[in-house]
């Protein structure tokens, strides 16, 4: 940190300020003269926080990619595929045994043989081709949307929030004093805010997995150079089914947690393929800092888009993309 | 590098191919005599359906392929944009010329409406390629389907040029020297013609120096740098050309169509340009339209054919799906590299058959 700061010191003064005015915006009460230029303060917490929190899901659905991309340089265009299918059986687990949390741990473990049949069967036979690999991965996401549609039809699935989670609570940001001087509070979906918890939760510990247990130092190994160590005898397609399975299964989670938040249709892998496209152009490419720091970029960019700009907001994230191709091709985390 | 060094095995068999001499190489093979005078003489042969929804059709997808067959196959970019550009040009066509959205489309003359369509949608494809060829390999077809899911949702929202969900309707066919060139036989002979002008073209650079360096980027772009080569100019001036050609078909699908809606650009039609491409085979200009007829009849006739079997018939696109599995599981050079290996093959029988005799 401090390094940057001398060697960019201007930009790092931009950074401090943007930073200070974005708290400023978030946790002062507006001037009546604010909320005249670009509306209510309510709108604009309300966007914040949905961008938050669909960078969570973001992340959630980017940082399996990102992961798996990193140590097998293989990118997994069936993963929306993977997402989808992991809300399709965390939906008729959660509606018949009415079970929210059953779900996440029966779309994780289906979505994870999913991952480790399309490693063992698929990939290894074409290890080192990835323009081959990406090509199957394409061809396996056409016949997977299909199989889908089939089985679900064309319907939308909501999965039901477990009703300890339904309703709002009041966060302590004060977005308006009413006349009589009281504060009014943000209130805004506990189901939100619980599930991105969890996703920091999973986000942090896959940071500490990586870099403070031993298949996290032989993960980075592989990232960095995979022929040299299969050479000192790690077990090196083992960790690759691993890695497969783990990062399918985050795939999965990530379809229940859609699946609640939103809702399941055909056509939304391919959303969320697009989306952890541009989340890991953004932030690297296997990187999990990276895939963190795009998914919230992402998040923010298309709800606070989507609340000021209506008609352009998928031109703002498409706007993002181009301006870090242009300034640092290799993502903005990424090591290279 | 490893990604580079993948693209070059998956298409070496092209640079294997490579015919000895620089001639043109159709001038002796009397198959592609026999193909041609049968394209020429198809409206004799077929009616209004066959003509325009099955030969039209392959041909303008055909073309559409071609043009990234020529970036897969010429310059090692495999870039699923391509399909945007042609929806690109179209979305102009439609809006610089006539249609039935009045408010939307200026009323151009068709001479005017197409040459400015074709030159914004070089600048529009040239562009998003030099964004491209800022990465490599699998990079490379990811920035292009961000580009191409971009353009779909943009022209999903955008009501005041693109007409949202609904696109632009009606849309005018020109209309001279007393020919309706959309009814059916006249049109046939414009898309034949801009095929084969768009085929020959290809087959020219491939040849030309531009071409041979543009191979050369492909197998070694390091050497080619010191060699002197501007590596990332010749990637733009290929994606230049190809959004040039993938250009001329978007003008000619929308003539075929007459409407463009952004059910036209979508994600799936942009993998389906891809699919063309991969199962024709990417290696020579012909596989894109081998693979577009293959894909035309497929979209045809499957229902038909799987109804028949006494199967669902809407799982067209798992049929798709499958074949596309297939050809990328056992051949890496689509139907084109199949055929090679069957001649090779029976060559082969031929020979050890004939060796056994004079040894017998």
């Amino acid at each position: 940190m401090s390094r940057f700061v001398e060697r960019h010191p201007a930009w790092a003064l931009i950074t401090i300020i943007a930073i200070a005015v974005v708290l400023w915006l978030i946790f002062a009460v507006w001037p009546p003269g604010l909320e005249e230029a670009i509306g209510r303060k309510r709108v604009f917490l309300n966007a914040v926080f949905n961008g938050i929190t669909l960078g969570g899901l973001y992340f959630l659905v980017a940082s399996g990619f990102t992961l798996i991309f990193g140590l097998m340089r293989n990118v997994n265009l069936a993963h929306g595929s993977l997402y989808l299918f992991g809300g399709y059986v965390g939906y008729a687990i959660s509606t018949s045994t009415g079970s929210w949390l059953l779900s996440f741990i029966v779309a994780f473990i289906l979505t994870a043989l999913v991952g480790v049949l399309l490693q063992v069967i698929v990939f290894r036979r074409m290890e080192g081709q990835d323009l081959r690999q990406t090509m199957v991965t394409i061809g396996l996401s056409i016949v997977f949307a299909d199989l889908m549609l089939w089985a679900c039809g064309g319907d939308f699935y909501q999965i039901q929030t477990p009703s300890w989670l339904i309703g709002p609570v009041d966060l302590p940001l004060i977005t308006a004093v009413k006349s009589s001087g009281e504060p009014v509070y943000l209130r805004y979906p506990l189901v939100r805010l619980v599930i991105f918890a969890a996703s920091v939760v999973i986000g942090v510990a896959m940071w500490l997995a990586l870099n403070r247990t031993r298949v996290g130092m032989i993960i980075r190994a592989g990232v960095d150079d995979r022929d040299i160590l299969a050479a000192t005898g790690v077990r090196i397609q083992l960790v690759f089914v691993l890695v497969f399975a783990f990062g399918a299964g985050l795939a999965g989670i990530a379809g229940v947690v859609g699946g609640t938040f939103q809702s399941l249709s055909p056509g939304e892998d391919i959303r969320f393929l697009l989306a952890s496209l541009v989340v890991v152009i953004v932030g690297g490419m296997g990187s999990i800092p990276g895939a963190a720091l795009g998914a919230l970029i992402i998040g923010l960019a298309e709800q606070l888009g989507s609340v000021y700009i209506p008609t352009y907001a998928i031109v703002v994230t498409f706007l993002i993309m181009v301006l870090v191709l242009a300034i640092r091709p290799q993502g903005l985390l990424a090591r290279r | 590098m490893s990604l580079a060094h993948d693209a070059r095995i998956a298409v070496r068999p092209a640079a294997g191919a490579q015919r000895p001499a620089r001639t043109w190489p159709e001038v002796n093979n009397p198959a592609a005599w026999v193909v041609a005078a049968v394209l020429l003489i198809m409206p004799l042969i077929a009616n209004g359906f066959f003509l325009i929804e099955i030969f039209a059709t392959t041909l303008i997808l055909g073309t559409m392929a071609l043009s990234l067959m020529f970036l897969a196959g010429y310059g090692g970019t495999v870039s699923l944009m391509q399909l945007t550009i042609a929806g690109f040009s179209a979305y102009m066509v439609a809006v610089f010329g006539v249609s039935g959205n009045a408010n939307i489309s200026l009323g151009w003359p068709w001479w005017l409406a197409v040459p400015m369509a074709l030159a914004l949608a070089t600048a529009f494809g040239t562009l998003g390629g030099a964004l491209a060829v800022r990465t490599e390999g699998i990079y490379t077809i990811m920035i292009t389907l961000a580009i191409g899911a971009a353009f779909y949702y943009f022209t999903n929202q955008n009501w005041a040029i693109f007409n949202g969900h609904t696109g632009i309707n009606n849309v005018a066919t020109p209309h001279f020297w007393g020919v309706n060139w959309r009814a059916d036989i006249p049109f046939y002979y414009v898309v034949l013609a801009t095929a084969a002008l768009c085929y020959f073209a290809v087959e020219y650079l491939s040849r030309a120096p531009f071409g041979l360096a543009l191979q050369g980027v492909r197998d070694n772009p390091r050497r080619m740098a010191a060699l002197g080569f501007n590596v990332n100019a010749h990637r733009v001036a290929a994606y230049a050309f190809a959004s040039f050609v993938a250009a001329l078909a978007g003008v000619l699908q929308v003539w075929n169509y007459r409407q463009i809606s952004p059910g036209s650009v979508s994600v799936g039609a942009c993998i389906d340009v891809l699919i063309i491409a991969v199962v024709g085979g990417i290696t020579r200009p012909i596989g894109p339209f081998i693979g577009a007829l293959i894909f035309v009849l497929l979209r045809t006739f499957a229902l038909d054919f799987l109804v028949r079997l006494g199967l669902d018939g809407n799982r067209f696109r798992l049929l798709i799906g499958l074949g596309f599995l297939a050809i990328v599981f056992w051949s890496s050079d689509g139907v084109i590299g199949l055929w090679q290996r069957w001649r090779q093959h029976q060559r082969r029988d031929v020979s050890r058959s004939g060796g056994g005799h004079r040894h017998g």
